[in-house]
């Protein structure tokens, strides 16, 4: 298949080529402009971040302040118990994708690879809460953390997201889609089910597991609904709810809370952009059954 | 040299039980491991996973669909009340006003589709410079926290010294007050609604494009089709299944507006009674008003049309997604 393009005289793919250029003006022209406006409020944002309150409520839009206020970003730290914020969304984040990893690689392995009774039941089960919106177990889920005591801890905010239904079916269909010989010659080795799974099967898995980690981490960074009911002092609610206490105060100092939003965003943007052929392949083919 | 192949398009040759229904060809063949079963090894990878989803998941689903059909009474206890918490929320105007808000936000969103559509074949057309810049550009909005982008978009929809209405007013459009307007208020979440999935659509469809095969347009080329008519004529059929697949996605997360709505007007504006989705309702009763059984039951309504609105765009779907 592939050689056919080879195989194509070099004049007409010259001539196809040129043609295609020629179009490419339109799409740089669209798809610039689109660009641009897709990331003008996040350049606004540091724009105000560094202007004074008076510049950022001027009538006529003030472009570029007249004097840089990094003092604003200053000012966060005393307006929010940031570093507490910061290091539990941290700590949310990693402890859910790890968790995650751990309990839908096994899951999903079992179900796509071992027999036992019920198998059939327990998955669809488990793949029935896909269907469910989350609040339908959102105030059940509250009672049971509340139940345990675990309001305004670390252990109540990450605890019903250490498991995941789309995570198990996500590993369940990856592990599907391999070759059984692997598994058999280590098996003839006298490797255990354990042993197969953790040194050979979840190697491959890599790519599926860099997609469940993506938005597992995603989703828990950003997250704002559970970590709003279950915090009610701000020095334990991770940044998501901790911004949202910034609005409503009757006297807002916008450029700290922009650079307070902005600072928040900023871990997650910055692995984006580090990873984001990966991250974005991930979440597209994620899309593609 | 040797060709590499993708590991799916090679059968695995020998399969012992050989003699049973041939499945698809693009599916590697199931085999389970041993006909004898696995012992315990299953439960010991399972448990873990089921046992968590059971209790934090499967339960509290029961527990809703009980809570639904009993009263919260003043100091915590609760007593059956049979449908009366779905009698009272259907005759409830803020039901059928948060559904027409909640609709209205998903309405708004969906018209990112097409835009998508056509910015994602834009972005795949060969040998495109900067291809991989406009993919952040446009998908950066998607990854960012909705809590901190709204911060901005609060100030761009400011009614006095916001960007937007000094835009409209260099062309003579006097913006309303967009935070504090009931109408305006959603639609202005709406706006943001589409900023931040565009990118998610049209990463999706770009992925679902390199899935259509270059020789249809070659030959295309070849009978002297325009651009316009390969875009209408192949593009946008063999697209359909990608296109079906983000018309699902961004309907159910439509449904699900919280936290933009919630960060962008604020939990103390006046102006969110009138402005509330459905999720935002489910919230101020669960968790402000404290109405345990009215919030379940405002739950299951919730459920119950995400399932319907999902089930009637898969019969939809026969109609007009093309495959095989």
């Amino acid at each position: 298949m592939a050689t056919e393009s080879i195989l194509v005289p070099e004049g007409a793919r010259r001539r196809g080529a040129s043609r295609r250029r020629g179009s490419h003006v339109v799409a740089h022209v669209v798809l610039g402009t689109g660009g641009f406006i897709m990331a003008f409020p996040f350049l606004w944002q540091i724009i105000m971040s560094l202007s004074t309150n008076a510049e950022v409520q001027s009538v006529t839009p003030v472009l570029w302040p007249a004097e840089l206020q990094w003092s604003n970003y200053a000012e966060v730290f005393d307006r929010l118990p940031f570093f507490d914020q910061l290091q539990t969304s941290v700590l949310i984040t990693v402890i859910r994708t790890v968790a995650q990893i751990l309990f839908c690689t096994l899951a999903g392995y079992a179900f796509a690879r071992m027999r036992f009774r019920g198998s059939g039941v327990l998955l669809a089960l488990v793949l029935s809460i896909l269907m469910v919106p989350s609040q339908v177990y959102l105030l059940s889920q509250y009672q049971i953390i509340q139940g345990l005591g675990l309001l305004d801890s670390l252990g109540g905010l990450v605890l019903p997201g250490l498991f995941s239904a789309f995570g198990t079916f996500l590993m369940r269909t990856a592990f599907l889609a391999m070759p059984a010989e692997l598994e058999e010659a280590a098996r003839l080795d006298g490797a255990n089910p354990f042993q197969i799974f953790w040194k050979i099967m979840l190697p491959l898995a890599r790519p599926s597991i860099s997609v469940l980690a993506i938005t597992t981490a995603l989703w828990s960074w950003n997250e704002l609904l559970w970590p709003l009911v279950i915090t009610t002092f701000s020095d334990r609610m991770p940044l998501s709810a901790g911004l949202a206490t910034l609005i409503g105060d009757r006297t807002t100092d916008y450029p700290v809370v922009m650079a307070a939003s902005l600072l928040a965003m900023a871990p997650i943007l910055i692995l984006f952009i580090v990873l984001q052929r990966r991250v974005i392949d991930g979440l597209a083919s994620s899309g593609l059954k | 040299m040797t060709t590499v192949s993708r590991p799916t398009a090679v059968p695995a040759p020998s399969t012992p039980d050989g003699a049973g229904p041939a499945g698809p060809p693009a599916h590697t063949p199931r085999r389970r491991p041993s006909l004898r079963g696995d012992g315990a090894w299953p439960w010991l990878f399972v448990t873990p996973l089921v046992a968590g989803v059971a209790v934090f998941y499967l339960w509290p689903i029961l527990q809703t669909a009980g809570y639904s059909l009993t009263e919260s009474g003043p100091f915590g206890g609760s007593t059956f009340a049979g449908i009366e918490n779905y009698l009272a929320l259907f005759a409830d105007p803020r039901l059928y006003l948060s559904l027409a808000n909640t609709l209205l936000y998903t309405g708004i969103v969906l018209l990112g589709i097409p835009l998508a559509v056509v910015l994602a074949s834009l972005l795949n057309l060969p040998g495109l410079r900067f291809a991989s810049l406009y993919r952040v550009l446009f998908f950066l909005p998607y990854v960012a926290m909705p809590t901190a982008v709204a911060m901005v978009w609060r100030v761009i929809f400011n009614g006095d010294f916001g960007l937007l209405n000094f835009l409209l007013g260099t062309v003579g459009i006097e913006g309303p007050y967009w935070i504090s307007t009931p109408g305006a208020a959603v639609v202005a979440v709406a706006i943001v609604g589409l900023w931040s999935s565009l990118g998610f659509s049209m990463i999706v469809l770009a992925a679902g494009l390199k899935n259509i095969p270059p020789e249809l347009y070659e030959a295309a080329e070849l009978d002297g089709a325009s651009r316009w008519r390969q875009f209408r004529a192949i593009t946008v059929p063999l697209l359909t299944p990608s296109i079906f697949f983000v018309t699902i996605i961004t309907v159910i997360s439509s449904f699900q507006l919280f936290d933009l709505l919630y960060a962008i007007l604020g939990s103390s504006n006046p102006v969110l009674p009138r402005s509330m989705s459905l999720v935002y309702f489910f919230y101020r009763e669960g968790f402000v008003d404290n109405d345990k059984g009215y919030a379940a039951a405002i739950a299951m309504v919730v459920f119950l049309i995400i399932g319907l609105v999902t089930a009637v765009q898969f019969r939809l779907q026969r109609r007009w997604v093309h495959g095989d």
